[in-house]
């Protein structure tokens, strides 16, 4: 588990989960409920491919041992990863896809709404071009965490039971971390410590909306994403991803 | 001019009259989803700047996503060299980021003649319950079905008078 410097740890953290949130998306080609969903889950895995992309060619270069973006999703091993922990997570019902999609747009959302003011011209650019395509993400997470909350006794008793299940691994998202200290008085990523405040505010609204109770606070344990201690899900989620690459290495369209 | 003289053409030296050329050429690539539409049209031309022999393209991606992006920079570039640009580059630039204002009168015209009802107002100021109007019958009667839609660009709406389903091209 090699550290890089601050930026592209913070590049790594950006890229990994988008990736892995996006992977989890695609899982649900041919099972969702109902076509347009279906349509728009894999509408919102696409963008975040592309985000993950752009954010690992930015980590890619400033690495600089030669390694390419697709080497590093394809090629790193789960101590390697940086992605947030919620994002690996099994799918689920559609009440826990849809509340850990929520869960992931309240912190991601407001973290490219800063990053657009970074002191790093290419990060800026990167997180303008995602913020337009993440606003529709979380617009419509949102709106099917009020609409199951605030649905049918059965809905609204799934969706709660969804937020009570994942809510252990919000920590990560609900509390401040070293990393995010530093970036924000570098300028790298201004105002991010103030990142979890954002968070809440926006999860205590919807769940008010969508009237759910919001569960106690997760506390911290000794598992990280942006450390590269994960939980056992990632594994399986990097044996799928990774089986053609290591299988036949160098293999390309 | 011929178009076998226009093929032969060497244009190892590059005039401002060949960068209107160039500009000239990519106004007849077409968008491959979206077909009716040119790579100016939509805006995703930001430059053509002649460096030394070698014509310079800057291109922006629609989408972070957009499988189309590396099919539309490939047929931008062979364009360019069949009509004799013999060394072209091509960047894709992520910033600023392309929006929908950027899509040209024309573009919008080709985008509803084809079926697609254009963005309606700025980025800047998106209205998102602002009503889009049927490319078909014009009327404003119209709903939502979901706002993804077949490519990361569209949204999926449908007209309550002539009940046509149609695309919008997504404001962003």
């Amino acid at each position: 588990m090699k550290r890089f410097d601050d930026t592209t740890e913070l590049l790594l953290q950006l890229g990994d989960s988008a990736m892995i949130q996006a992977q989890r998306l695609c899982e649900l080609v041919g099972g969702a409920p109902a076509l347009e969903e279906e349509v728009a889950l894999m509408n919102v895995g696409l963008d975040l491919v592309g985000q993950a992309r752009n954010w690992l060619e930015y980590a890619a270069e400033r690495i600089g041992d030669g390694r390419t973006a697709d080497d590093l999703v394809f090629l790193r091993d789960q101590g390697e990863y940086r992605n947030l922990l919620i994002v690996e997570q099994p799918n689920g019902d559609f009440a826990m896809t849809m509340a850990k999609q929520f869960l992931f747009d309240a912190w991601h959302y407001p973290l490219l709404e800063k990053l657009c003011s970074s002191s790093d011209e290419k990060i800026a650019g990167i997180a303008a071009k995602s913020l337009k395509e993440s606003s529709y993400h979380i617009r419509r997470s949102s709106e099917w965490i009020k609409r199951l909350g605030d649905g049918t006794s059965e809905s609204h008793e799934r969706m709660q039971s969804a937020l009570d299940k994942i809510w252990h691994f919000t920590f990560e998202l609900a509390k401040p971390c070293e990393l995010f200290k530093t970036l924000d008085s570098s300028g790298i990523a201004p105002g991010v410590n103030d990142l979890c405040s954002d968070w809440h505010a926006i999860i205590s609204k919807t769940l008010t909306e969508a009237t759910l109770m919001q569960p106690e606070a997760a506390d911290n344990n000794y598992l990280s994403g942006a450390k590269g201690l994960h939980t056992e899900s990632l594994g399986f989620i990097l044996a799928e991803m990774q089986f053609l690459q290591r299988a036949y290495p160098n293999a390309c369209w | 001019m011929h178009a076998g003289e226009l093929i032969a053409t060497d244009r190892s030296e590059l005039t401002e009259e060949s960068v209107k050329l160039a500009w000239s050429v990519l106004d007849e690539v077409m968008d491959p989803e979206v077909p009716v539409v040119s790579l100016t049209d939509l805006g995703i031309v930001r430059e053509i700047t002649p460096v030394g022999g070698v014509l310079q393209v800057v291109l922006t991606p629609t989408y972070s996503g957009c499988p189309a992006t590396e099919h539309i920079e490939q047929s931008a570039k062979r364009a360019l060299e069949d009509s004799g640009f013999n060394a072209v580059t091509i960047e894709q630039r992520l910033a600023p980021a392309w929006t929908t204002d950027w899509i040209t009168k024309r573009g919008r015209l080709r985008l509803k003649e084809y079926g697609i009802a254009p963005p309606i107002g700025s980025a800047d100021k998106p209205q998102l319950d602002q009503a889009i109007p049927c490319p078909v019958c014009d009327s404003t009667n119209t709903k939502e079905i979901t706002e993804f839609g077949s490519t990361a660009c569209k949204a999926l709406y449908q007209c309550n008078d002539c009940l046509e389903p149609f695309d919008y091209f997504k404001c962003i």
